[in-house]
């Protein structure tokens, strides 16, 4: 893949190289951060200095269905060394799924200083670079978090209502066949699943993965475009809202939206198909 | 309840002590550097997708083969070198139901999954591994 810089991305100071990753690893205004679906990638082989952020332990409430707070953002802040000023560098499998997913919350907190090392976890290890299993000693730093801000970036049921009854845009990330409402939800699964089928009406079908190149890395703006502006018809100044079954496939769509094309208003509905799909009297086409 | 495979019954028995997430995850590492490929003189690549388990997305195969005694031995990959919850699952798999009683084999469920990975995974990574135990109980059934 091309140098970062000569992709055309909007803001191509979110994407970080592996180069640049390893020749950071020990800045200490730099924090490597690895965040996976598989819970057994980070203890079984990590890039050196590198924390842990787990999406359900440290990003999610344990009891409501939300993020964490004002004071789990700081005890997560403190726990892996940050402070405000710290530039973050999420990486993880998927190609970087869930690291977009991590990025999303923590700039739900204001910490923008985040970047995500194109290619995760899968390019450093492809490329012979080095992963141990030592965990990293981090002295706890003191971390003056803001309140969650969910204005901006993130989107509620009621608003995504009121966005397509405006005829606003709208992206459904799943599979084609969550789309259809061939699939509600896989055997043994409920939980994550949805009373109805479908998609909600206006919403533009495009799985997040066409983001990707088989590598892990980001398709360039040219190739991104050619899919969200020429194949969806999405106007970039227009608001968007993007959305698969729970949030973080949309955390990745949001991400390419956001900071690749340089979308000016792109929310991320994290309730998604397991609120919208339970939810009574709200519309839904097939 | 019916009888499962000595050995898998054995594991679910270890994981039950098990009370934190980082001792999970290090016994299934374990277990997961134990895996072994299918060797050359049972399939090379590139492999029939006939034996590629559907929904998995660690690109796990699975054979089985028969042993004279009616049993069958059971050989798995995992193409995702990232795909180590799948190579721990196939390394269980393998332990327990190669050369064990097809009935027992048979008598296994997709939700033994969660006594080895915990509640907490995902839907795509659950699915997988489901499929994954599917396969194999799928080719004993089919010689009950």
């Amino acid at each position: 893949m091309s140098d970062i810089k000569s992709r055309g991305y909007a803001n191509a100071d979110k994407l970080v190289s592996t180069d640049w990753v390893a020749a950071h690893l020990t800045d200490e205004h730099v924090r490597i951060i690895e965040s996976n679906e598989d819970p057994l990638l980070y203890p079984s082989g990590h890039i050196p200095g590198a924390v842990e952020v787990d999406w359900v332990k440290d990003l999610n409430d344990p009891l409501r269905r939300d993020y964490l707070d004002k004071a789990g953002f700081a005890a997560l802040a403190s726990r892996i060394g940050i402070s405000p000023a710290t530039t973050v560098i999420f990486y993880g499998d998927k190609s970087n799924w869930w690291a977009t997913y991590a990025l999303w919350v923590f700039e739900l907190f204001g910490h923008t200083n985040a970047k995500i090392m194109d290619g995760g976890r899968l390019k450093w290890a492809e490329e012979g670079r080095e992963l141990t299993r030592e965990k990293p000693v981090i002295a706890p730093s003191s971390y003056d978090a803001p309140a969650r801000d969910d204005s901006q970036i993130r989107a509620f049921r009621d608003g995504v209502l009121q966005h397509i009854e405006a005829g606003g845009q709208l992206v459904d990330v799943r599979s084609p066949g969550e789309f259809s409402g061939e699939t509600l939800h896989m055997p043994g699964y409920p939980q994550e699943g949805a009373v109805r089928g479908g998609h909600i009406p206006g919403a533009s079908s495009c799985p997040w993965s066409r983001a990707a190149n088989e590598d892990g890395t980001f398709k360039n703006a040219a190739d991104l475009r050619a899919i969200y502006l020429d194949e969806l018809g999405l106007n970039p100044e227009e608001p968007t809202v993007a959305y698969c079954r729970i949030g973080e496939r949309s955390s990745h769509t949001w991400f390419v939206l956001t900071n690749l094309l340089g979308f000016g208003d792109v929310r991320n509905y994290d309730g998604s198909w397991t609120e919208w799909g339970n939810s009574v009297g709200l519309p839904i086409e097939k | 309840m019916s009888a499962l495979p000595p050995k898998l019954q054995e594991y679910l028995d270890d994981f039950g002590f098990i009370t934190t997430r980082e001792e999970r995850a290090d016994f299934l590492i374990d277990i997961a550097d134990s895996f072994q490929p299918v060797p050359s003189a049972v399939a090379t690549k590139p492999y029939d997708e006939a034996h590629r388990v559907i929904g998995c997305e660690s690109e796990a195969f699975v054979w089985a083969v028969d042993r004279p005694d009616g049993r069958l031995d059971y050989y798995f990959d995992v193409l995702n070198p990232q795909g180590l919850s799948a190579m721990a699952m196939s390394a269980i798999l393998d332990e327990a139901c190669s050369g064990a009683p097809l009935e027992q084999v048979a008598n296994i469920t997709g939700d033994v999954v969660f006594s080895f990975f915990g509640r907490d995974i995902s839907m795509g990574k659950g699915r997988g591994l489901t499929e994954l135990i599917n396969a194999v109980v799928y080719h004993a059934s089919q010689r009950l």
